[in-house]
Formats: structure tokens, C-alpha cells, sequence
């Protein structure tokens, strides 16, 4: 989509932008949680961050050879361990919350 | 639609699968799904991402590498699904800890990579806010990934839960803080491959000397705020790849991480900055001298399980003890005896209790305690005062009166009011304090009972004597 020939200056100011509204999506999606969620949902923002698989694949799968290609081979090993490490262990929190009758949402904050 | 446009489709739908993902996993009834919307996301990234051209302004090639590629994402899953699905739960922590650190561990790989490529001489010298992009993602990773191994260290109790000190510590952080900003400036002056070495080891330092001071209790605050680090330098690294798939993803991570870090501290009633800075009970060795001289009152199991026999209302008050003594079942079993008799029994939970939030009520779930007796905090204190027997078990500093007093390293820290109860037992594997390394009033109170031993142990005898009695 964007081409190289592009203003460098365009490009990152779409990026910031892209950056700045983040922000506020990763603030406002999360804001209401109760303190029970609290460590799987850390959990699984970890997993999320295990995106950078896809920069690793991109460092590796462009680099031509030498100290670049043992620098993303271990990158692409690191965040495989990320990814699927973040999510199992998300998952095996999140099992416990399943089919509990009765499963209120606990929000201990209102109550004050 | 061409090749790349396709690619980027794919892209904007991951992004947006983990902002529901997000969304989901932070509502107790959607957050099972949530998880698996990111994972679809992540799978969606990871095939597409196999399809990029080689060289990415003319579009054109396929990636090379692909042999090394997959092996090492074949080795990653060997290791990673075994390990996170044999820990035990209460290992947890120490899980989450290892794995952000790997992801801070490979956005700073990508950085260091990015950077060699950039200051090859045969390439035009890039402009600096691409430059400062490559090197916030190496600082900002390299920090995550030593901070992260020594959380898990700590929290593998391979070194010692409390915060460790030395004089003159505030300043060498302060040096180099001041240090790793002098490189980065440096760099952008004259971007040497050489200098960017120093600033990857000076970083490393850096992770490795801010989380020592920290104390056991804080680390679940701290790994909430070293992935919500990693996050930023999977954002930085998104800005070097001109990927907004990255670029999401990390800033979601980051931000919301942050606010998540902001949370968890006020659920223990402190701040950030005391946590990050203040070497949270360190200076306790002032009060050891006295206690050794105090008495405690001590007891036996078949007294208690006849005490708990004629009681109408019993609050359990667990901690991490309890789930280091994998006494979780036991537990509910002695609850179970109790109200074949009659007795209501509630679970008082603190927002903390286990070692991260929410952590004890999965460990209880697990031993298939009804959801309706866990109580929280909250709605558990005004209750107190009309329980007749408060069993604190593997607990101590989520019950400790010195919380409620100025000047102590806990003061303000929220507690359950076990001190209301009309008896206390508590459970105990010695005298020790708890993590956060302070004295617990509680223990001398009149009303406290101890039960020495290991808390598995002496909850069976407690069960058999409560079922005898």
C-alpha cells in the first residue's frame, strides 16, 4: 500500500496516528475489568505482545545471511515461546472461570 | 486486490481481533472467548506473514530463511506447550514472567538486527526518528527481557524474595539512566555499530539492577509493568518494520498494560513509584530482636477441629501458603465436614492473596470450591465481625493490623479484618514473617491460636478430628 518512494514524513506521521489511537483503544478496552481478571488478562495481553513473531519472521525472512539471520532465528524461537507459552497458560487460567453457575461479575470497585 | 493489500487486510483483521480479545478477556463471561479471538488473530498474522515478498519496496522474492524459520518456531512450540501446560497453577507467576521476558527478548533481537541493516555503509544513512525507533525497541526490550528473568528468579525463590540493597543503589540507577540516555543521543549523532553494543549491555544492567530492589510481594505489579514495557518495544519495532499490525498490537499491550500496572497497585493501596523505588522492607531487621521474646499461643489439631464443631459461622482466609502446600483440596474438605454440620462457611479472598491478582480464586476453582463462597474484600470486612473462627491459612501480610498503623512499610495496604473474628487460627510453617518480611501483630493478639506445621498436614488432622468430633 505504501509506497517507498513515499514522503518519509506521511509515513510516520500515519504511524503515529495509528500509535495515538492505540493508546486510547488499549486504555478504554480494558478499563472496566474486575480484580479477578486481573492476572489473565495479563496473561493474555503477553500473548498478544508475542505479535513481534511477525516482525522476527520479517527480520529473518528478509536478511540475506551472517550475524542477521542468528539474530532472527532467535528471535523467531523467542517469540514462538511467547506466543505459544502467553496462550496456553491463559487458557489454562481461564478454564477455572468456565461453566460457573452464577458466575457475577465481581466489581468490588463500585461498591465503595 | 494486489499481493500487499491482500497482506494488509489480513493484517488490519488481527489487529482488530485482539482489541476484541482485549475487550473480552477483561469480562468475566467473554473472557474464555476472548482468548481464543487472539489466538485466530495470531494464527491469521503468522500464515500471511509467510506470503511477504522478500524485498518489501518493489514487492517482489519470498522470504528467505524459511528453513531456519520454521525450526525455530517448531523448537519454540516443542518447548513452550509442554512447559505451560505441565507447571503447576501456582507456578503461574513465575510462567507469565518467563514468557513476556522472551517477548522482550526478541522485540530487542529485531531492533539489533534492524539496526546492523540500517548502519551498513552501503545504504544511505537513515533519517534519526528512525534511528531513536530502532533504539527504544533494543532499550525497551533488552530492559523487559533481564527485568523478566529476574522476576522469575525471584519468584522461583532460586535468590530471595526480599528486596535486596546496597548503599548507594538510588544513584548507580540514577547513573545509569543518565547512561543509557547519553548512548541513545550518541548513537543518533553517530550511529556505530560499537555504540549500540554498549547500550544493549547497559540496558541489560539496567532490567537486571531496577528489579533487584524490589521486594517478593511487588513482583506481580512489576511483571504487569515489564509486559506492558515489552508491548512498547513491540510498537517501536512495529515503527522500525513500517508495520501497524505491530504497531497495535504493542501500543494496545502497552497501554493497557500500564493502566492494568496502575490497578494492581491500587489494589495493595500503594504507588508505582514507592513500589519501583522505595525497597519495600528492606529495613526490617529492627523488630527481630523483640519478637523472640513474645509468646504465642499454640494448639493442637483435634483441639481446634472440636472448637470448629460448636462454632455457627467460619471465615477461611486463604493465602499463598496454601497453595505452595498444595492444600487447596484439603481445604475444601474441611469446609465440606463443616457444613455437614451446619456451620456457614466463607472464603474472605483479598485481591492478592496467592501471588497476582485473581490468582487464589483460580486455585480454589480448581479444588471446585462453589464460585458464591468466594468473597472478596470488600463485601467479606463488614462480615468479620460476626464470624466466630477466622482459619488463616498460608496467609499473613493480607491480615496484618499493621497495615491499619502509620509508618509501617505496609501502611494503607487494604487487609482483611480477620482481627474481627471472635477466635483466630492461624496456620503456620514457623515463625517466619510473610513475603513483604514484616512482623504480624496478629500473632501475639489474645485471640490467636497457632497450628504449626505444614498447612496440608495439619488440615488432614483437622478434618478427621472436626469428622470425629
Amino acid at each position: 500500500m505504501l509506497l517507498a518512494t513515499s514522503s518519509t514524513n506521511v509515513d510516520i506521521l500515519q504511524y503515529l496516528t495509528v500509535f495515538a489511537l492505540s493508546v486510547f483503544i488499549g486504555i478504554e478496552v480494558i478499563a472496566t475489568v474486575p480484580s479477578i481478571l486481573h492476572t489473565p488478562l495479563m496473561s493474555g495481553s503477553n500473548a498478544i505482545h508475542g505479535v513481534i513473531l511477525v516482525g522476527s519472521m520479517l527480520v529473518l525472512g528478509r536478511s540475506s545471511g551472517g550475524l542477521e539471520v542468528v539474530l532472527g532465528t532467535a528471535a523467531v524461537f523467542l517469540a514462538t515461546l511467547n506466543v505459544v507459552g502467553g496462550f496456553t497458560v491463559t487458557d489454562r487460567m481461564l478454564d477455572f472461570f468456565k461453566a460457573k453457575p452464577a458466575a457475577k461479575p465481581v466489581e468490588t470497585e463500585v461498591a465503595k | 486486490m494486489s499481493h500487499s493489500t491482500m497482506l494488509n487486510a489480513a493484517y488490519l483483521v488481527a489487529a482488530l481481533s485482539f482489541i476484541m480479545a482485549l475487550k473480552g478477556l477483561a469480562n468475566p463471561k467473554r473472557a474464555r472467548s476472548g482468548n481464543f479471538i487472539a489466538m485466530a488473530g495470531m494464527a491469521l498474522a503468522i500464515g500471511v506473514t509467510f506470503f511477504q515478498p522478500f524485498d518489501e519496496h518493489a514487492g517482489t522474492g519470498h522470504l528467505h530463511n524459511l528453513i531456519p524459520m520454521v525450526i525455530a518456531m517448531v523448537l519454540g512450540a516443542a518447548i513452550g506447550i509442554p512447559t505451560s501446560r505441565l507447571v503447576k497453577m501456582t507456578a503461574m507467576p513465575q510462567l507469565v514472567a518467563i514468557f513476556n521476558g522472551v517477548g522482550g527478548g526478541a522485540a530487542a533481537l529485531v531492533s539489533i538486527a534492524e539496526f546492523i541493516k540500517l548502519s551498513d555503509p552501503s545504504q544511505p544513512k537513515p533519517a534519526t526518528y528512525v534511528v531513536l525507533e530502532v533504539l527504544l525497541g533494543v532499550l525497551i526490550g533488552t530492559v523487559s527481557f533481564s527485568g523478566s528473568a529476574i522476576a522469575f528468579i525471584k519468584l522461583q525463590e532460586l535468590i530471595t524474595g526480599r528486596p535486596i540493597t546496597y548503599p548507594g543503589q538510588q544513584i548507580v540507577n540514577a547513573i545509569l539512566g543518565f547512561a543509557s540516555i547519553a548512548l541513545i543521543v550518541a548513537i543518533l549523532v553517530h550511529p556505530t555499530t560499537a555504540l549500540m553494543w554498549v547500550l544493549l549491555a547497559v540496558s541489560f544492567v539496567v532490567g537486571i539492577l531496577v528489579v533487584l530492589p524490589i521486594g517478593g510481594a511487588d513482583v506481580p505489579v512489576l511483571i504487569s509493568l515489564l509486559n506492558s514495557f515489552t508491548g512498547l518495544a513491540v510498537a517501536a519495532s512495529g515503527f522500525t518494520l513500517n508495520n501497524n499490525l505491530l504497531i497495535v498490537a504493542g501500543t494496545l499491550v502497552g497501554a493497557s498494560g500500564l493502566l492494568l500496572t496502575q490497578m494492581m497497585c491500587k489494589s495493595i493501596g500503594r504507588s508505582l513509584p514507592n513500589i519501583l523505588f522505595s525497597a519495600f522492607g528492606s529495613a526490617q531487621t529492627l523488630t527481630a530482636g523483640a519478637t523472640e521474646q513474645r509468646t504465642v499461643k499454640q494448639s493442637t489439631p483435634e483441639d481446634i477441629g472440636v472448637l470448629l464443631s460448636y462454632v455457627q459461622r467460619v471465615a477461611i482466609i486463604p493465602g499463598y501458603g496454601l497453595a505452595v502446600a498444595q492444600a487447596q483440596h484439603t481445604i475444601r474438605e474441611l469446609a465440606d465436614e463443616l457444613e455437614a454440620k451446619g456451620i456457614e462457611v466463607f472464603y474472605a479472598i483479598h485481591p492478592v492473596a496467592g501471588r497476582m491478582p485473581g490468582h487464589m480464586n483460580v486455585l480454589l476453582a480448581e479444588a471446585n470450591v462453589p464460585y458464591e463462597q468466594l468473597i472478596e474484600m470488600d463485601d467479606a470486612n463488614p462480615r468479620m465481625s460476626q464470624v466466630d473462627v477466622a482459619l488463616v491459612v498460608g496467609a499473613n501480610d493480607t491480615v496484618n493490623p499493621a497495615a491499619r498503623t502509620q509508618g509501617s512499610p505496609i501502611s494503607g495496604m487494604p487487609i482483611i479484618n480477620a482481627d474481627e473474628a471472635g477466635q483466630v487460627i492461624f496456620f503456620k510453617r514457623s515463625m517466619r514473617p510473610g513475603f513483604a518480611g514484616i512482623d504480624n501483630e496478629l500473632l501475639f493478639n489474645e485471640k490467636t491460636t497457632l497450628l504449626f506445621g505444614d498447612a496440608k498436614e495439619t488440615l488432614t488432622k483437622l478434618v478427621s478430628a472436626v469428622a470425629n468430633a
